[in-house]
Parts: C-alpha cells; sequence; structure tokens
C-alpha cells in the first residue's frame, strides 16, 4: 500500500508533496493553538503503539491469511484527525527513513492516501455520523469497519491515480483498479474488525479514553465572528458574480477626461514602445482579460483593442464576467490570507 | 512476532550505526537532506525507459555507504525487505509492454522488461539514498535539521518522540507477545479474539506510560519543546558537498554519459 518512489514521477510526487504539508501544517497549527504539552508525550506514545501494532498480524478467521492494524482510524478516535494527522505522518517518516517502506518523494503521497483520507475524510464523514455521540458496541464496530473499508478503498484510488499519472507502470487503469480495490476493499474489513476488536476492550476496561477529549472535536469559533465571516463571503460572492451585471458601461472618470481631450477613451500606444511590449505580456498572461473569458484564436499576442466599443445592453448579464468576479475575489482573498500569515509570523519571530 | 523482533533488531543496527562519528556524520544535516531529495527529484525525472543512463547517479549511494561506513549486507537486506511494492507493480510491464524496444546479442528486448529494470534501478537509488541519510545522521539530528528547514514544531517533537519510546513500546509488545505464546500451545497464531485484549494491554500501558513520561519532562522543565545542545555550523564542506553533489546530479541528467563514455572509448579504439 506504501506508494514507492520508483513509481511515482516528480511532477505527481511534487504535487502530492505540496498537498500533503499543506494538510500537516494545517494540522500542526490547529494543534499548537488549542493542544497543551500533555498531548506532546501521548502522541509520541501512540505513535510508538501504532508502528509497533503494524507489525502485529492475526490470523483471519476462514481464510489462512493474516492481516493487522492500520491505526489512522484509532488515532482519529482516540486523539481527534488533527493530532492522528501528525502520528501518522511520523510513523510514515519512520518507516521510509528506516525501512525505505515508501520513499522520500513518495512520502507525501504515503500522508495523503494513508493519513488524509483516513483522518479527514473517512472518520468525520464515515466514522462519526454512524456511530453518533454514544455508540454501543454493535453500532461502534460497524461505524469502525465502515470507516476503515471507506479510509482504505480511497486510499487505493489514490495509489492507482498517482501511479497511472506518473506513466511509469505500464498499468492501465481499469485493470490496476480491479486489481486494488477489492483486494483492499477486503484488507479494509480486516482492519476494521481489528479496530472494532480492539475499541470493544477499551469500552470494557477504559472507557474514559473513548469519552473524546477536546481536541477530538473542533471548538466551536465564536458565533458573531463566524457569522460576520460568514456575511461578508457572500456579499463578495454576490457582488463579483451578480452585481458586476450592473457595472456601468460608460467610460469612467479618466476615460472621460481622455475622451474629452483626445477624442477616444484610449490613446493610441506606438507599436514598438517598451508600453506597448508590456501591453502585449499583459494581454497574453491575463486569464480573464477585461474581465470576460480569453479570446477564440489562442496564442496570438495582440495589443488590447483601442477605443473599443462600449457593450449595447445594460445590465450586461454574461457569465463570464460573474466567473471574473468571483475568481479575482478569491485570489484577493488567498493574496491577503499569505501576506497576513507572512507578516505575522515575521512579527512572532521579532 | 519473528517481524517484530526482526524490525527492532533492525532498528537498533541502524541507530548503532547513526551514532558513530563517521566522515559523513560530520557534514551538516541540512545538506545531506537537500542533497539527498535533490538526489531522489534527479533519478525520477528521468524517462521510464532510460536505464544507463541512470548508473552515473550510483556514485552517490555507493560514496554515501563508504562514508557511513555502513555494511552493505545490511544495506543489501534492508532494500530486499522493502522491495516489494516495487516487485509487485513493476512486474506488469513485461507482460503488458511487449513492443520491442531494442535489440541485445541478437535477441529483440521489449519496452515492458527495460521499463522494469529501470523501476528496480530506481528503486534500488532512492531506497538506499534515504536508509544512508538516516545511517549518516541519526534520527535526533535529523529532527532537529527538520525544524530549521521549517518543518512544522509539533511534528519534529512527536518524530523525536516517536523514535525514542518505540524501542521501548517494541521491547514490551515482544515481552506479550512471547508471554501470549509460551501459554498459547499449538494454536501459535494469533485469532482475532485476542487481538482486542493484546493490542489493548499494549495501548494502555502506552498511555499509562505516556502520562509518567510527561510528570518527568514536567520536573524537568519541559514547555513543548526539545532543545539541541550542539549547535548549528554550516562549514565550507558543506557548501562543497551540496555544490559538488548537486554538479553531478545536473551533469549526470544533461548528458547521458555512459552513452558518451562509449562513443568516447568506440572512436578511439577505431
Amino acid at each position: 500500500m506504501h506508494m514507492a518512489d520508483a513509481l511515482l514521477s516528480p511532477a505527481v510526487g511534487g504535487l502530492m508533496w505540496a498537498a500533503a504539508a499543506g494538510a500537516l501544517a494545517l494540522a500542526a497549527r490547529r494543534l499548537r493553538d488549542r493542544a497543551d504539552e500533555a498531548w506532546v508525550p501521548l502522541m509520541g506514545m501512540l505513535g510508538a503503539f501504532v508502528f509497533t501494532a503494524q507489525m502485529i498480524n492475526f490470523s483471519i478467521p476462514g481464510t489462512g491469511s493474516s492481516g493487522h492494524l492500520g491505526g489512522a482510524l484509532l488515532l482519529a478516535i482516540l486523539l481527534g484527525p488533527q493530532a492522528a494527522l501528525v502520528v501518522i505522518a511520523s510513523v510514515l517518516a519512520v518507516q521510509a527513513l528506516f525501512f525505505a517502506d515508501g520513499g522520500l518523494l513518495a512520502f507525501g503521497a504515503n500522508l495523503f492516501n494513508l493519513g488524509v483520507l483516513s483522518c479527514w475524510v473517512a472518520y468525520p464523514l464515515v466514522y462519526r455520523p454512524l456511530a453518533g455521540q454514544s455508540p454501543g458496541p454493535l453500532r461502534r464496530s460497524l461505524a469502525a469497519v465502515a470507516a476503515a473499508v471507506a479510509g482504505l478503498q480511497l486510499a487505493a484510488l489514490g495509489v492507482v491515480l498517482q501511479t497511472t499519472a506518473s506513466g511509469i507502470s505500464a498499468l492501465p487503469l481499469q485493470t490496476f483498479l480491479l486489481l486494488m480495490l477489492p483486494v483492499h476493499g477486503a484488507i479494509g474489513l480486516v482492519e476494521g474488525l481489528a479496530t472494532a476488536a480492539l475499541l470493544g476492550f477499551l469500552q470494557r476496561s477504559r472507557p474514559e479514553l473513548l469519552a473524546g477529549t477536546g481536541l477530538a472535536r473542533p471548538p466551536a469559533a465564536p458565533r458573531a465572528r463566524r457569522a460576520a465571516l460568514a456575511t461578508l463571503a457572500a456579499a463578495a460572492l454576490l457582488t463579483g458574480g451578480v452585481l458586476s451585471w450592473l457595472a456601468s458601461a460608460r467610460p469612467d472618470g479618466l476615460e472621460w477626461s481622455v475622451e474629452q481631450a483626445a477624442g477616444t477613451t484610449e490613446l493610441p500606444v506606438p507599436a514598438a514602445s517598451l508600453q506597448a511590449r508590456l501591453a502585449q505580456w499583459q494581454q497574453a498572461l491575463a486569464w480573464l482579460p477585461s474581465y470576460d473569458l480569453p479570446a477564440a484564436t489562442p496564442g496570438a499576442l495582440q495589443p488590447p483593442a483601442v477605443g473599443a466599443a462600449a457593450p449595447t445592453s445594460w445590465p450586461e448579464v454574461k457569465l463570464a464576467t460573474s466567473l471574473a468576479g468571483v475568481v479575482g475575489g478569491v485570489a484577493t482573498l488567498l493574496l491577503v490570507m499569505v501576506v497576513g500569515r507572512a507578516l505575522r509570523r515575521r512579527r512572532a519571530a521579532a | 512476532m519473528r517481524r517484530l523482533a526482526a524490525a527492532l533488531q533492525d532498528l537498533r543496527a541502524l541507530d548503532a550505526l547513526a551514532a558513530r562519528p563517521t566522515p559523513l556524520a560530520r557534514r551538516d544535516a541540512r545538506a545531506k537532506l537537500l542533497v539527498t531529495l535533490g538526489f531522489v527529484a534527479t533519478v525520477l525525472s528521468f524517462d521510464r525507459y532510460r536505464v544507463a543512463a541512470l548508473l552515473p547517479l550510483a556514485l552517490f549511494p555507493i560514496v554515501l555507504a563508504a562514508q557511513a561506513e555502513l555494511p552493505p549486507r545490511l544495506l543489501g537486506r534492508l532494500l530486499l525487505l522493502a522491495s516489494p511494492v516495487a516487485l509487485m507493480l513493476g512486474v506488469f510491464n513485461p507482460l503488458l509492454d511487449r513492443t520491442p524496444l531494442l535489440v541485445l546479442a541478437g535477441q529483440p528486448i521489449s519496452g515492458g522488461w527495460v521499463s522494469f529494470t529501470s523501476i528496480l534501478l530506481r528503486f534500488a537509488l532512492t531506497a538506499s539514498a534515504a536508509l544512508l541519510l538516516l545511517a549518516g545522521t541519526g534520527m535526533p539530528t535529523l529532527c532537529a535539521a527538520l525544524a530549521r528547514l521549517g518543518a512544522p514544531r509539533v511534528f519534529t517533537v512527536q518524530l523525536l518522540l516517536l523514535h525514542r519510546y518505540l524501542f521501548v513500546l517494541a521491547g514490551e509488545a515482544l515481552r506479550l507477545l512471547t508471554a501470549r505464546s509460551l501459554r498459547a500451545g499449538a494454536q501459535q497464531r494469533l485469532p482475532l479474539r485476542q487481538l482486542g485484549p493484546l493490542l489493548g494491554q499494549l495501548l494502555l500501558r502506552a498511555v499509562d506510560r505516556a502520562a509518567r513520561v510527561h510528570q518527568a519532562m514536567l520536573a524537568r522543565g519541559f514547555d513543548g519543546e526539545l532543545r539541541r545542545c550542539t549547535p548549528w555550523q554550516w562549514q565550507r564542506a558543506d557548501t562543497l558537498f551540496v555544490a559538488g553533489w548537486g554538479g553531478w546530479f545536473v551533469l549526470a541528467r544533461a548528458i547521458d554519459l555512459p552513452q558518451a563514455l562509449g562513443r568516447l572509448l568506440m572512436g578511439a579504439m577505431a
């Protein structure tokens, strides 16, 4: 199940590294904000437990084969999804470094497949809804099996897609899926049974471990702040996606002044000048030039049209305008968040 | 039980090797980490049908193994243990890709066999690089280097503690398994109904031990961060290490060195 470097291309490996590193950074940040130092040795010890437990095989009744505990789901139940992801990352790192089980470049893909998909998808979307608040033994077991199967199936799908996208293996996608999914469905069932058996023991001997700590459930953000953020986000989407249709088609103040002075809304640009060259580059690089979809002939380096005619209908209901508004809003938000975080980090380091 | 015992033995062996003052251990851990990642990226950047062009890159693990004074038998055994995944998926290539790609000693060789050989070679190079990185650095230094390069502190501390307590938990698990094995009679294989209590006991011992460790850490002034005594010192030799190996990777990627050498020799012989 661990991806090896040999079957991965740098592009796919790099992409999965970026995704996994982002998830790990987010999980670490949430832990830093909410966990106290008591969690540090507990996470370390449970990581050692999962690593050891993965080496203990048990016999599967009626088949003659054996299986072992995976651990990601168990960690998510005991510690919560954020701490579980950090612990799984450490287990995978030790496996990669000490046993070459999963490569260095493939670490990102492995963390995504075996950590993110189990802790952040299977646990909250399958286990928590099925198990509910205080499940009985049967309900908890069924939830564990269902979540383990879901997690392993997603992980197997991830391995197939990453290997196929890398182009090193000659296996066609359909054949690969047919080979991987049923096998890992069975492995998921086995892992689910092992997790259920362990949860059953803990329920009988130490039920407080399964009651969940503050970290297992994300704390509710202050209501007023959440409402304000949601309102602003909705307003931004409405403005960019709908109100942008109401933008005036007439020239703005600067264009009006230029038109009064020179007779056109935009001054002509000398063909061989630096300004013309920069304008060509801008036109070529712009994803949504003039808040519209790109021209039908891509690749043509054309200077912007001088004195372009104003549209005749108002409001101009156009999907391209809505798209430009929403994309621009999201891009601006992301840029502001990145700059804000960089400044905070700089202030914290000073 | 044998699998856990063997893994514990390998862990101890690699840890002991990493603790020795070898020429590789003297290099800055950040330099080794960056060069190793660059090496892996270079190996994987080759097309799937390239085999000979990968060979010059084998110089990196060979030199590092010599500098780390790593026994070749241990390296070979660990590579063999880790090879099944690459083998299991790579073995389909000769079956599915039968288009002849080259002729060797009068025999046509299909693209599938060439790409399978390339997969094995890639695996050997990248896996040995990872093992050598650890054998020549050690986990505590590697974690500190990761933290220095911007990895989240929560992750590096977690990695360090996992490494530290892995031996303790694995030893505890072996004792549990041995005790069970001595009482199991003919039923040596662990059934599912015994897995819950066995792993459960191990888990409860881990949780209780974590609480004792936390108390011990607090008594020693632990504040969530594990500090390093040895200061970081980037030396000129580290710059040469990075520049030298980086240059070699770029050269091996840009020029097919075995082919160029072959042409040179054939030209000299003609």
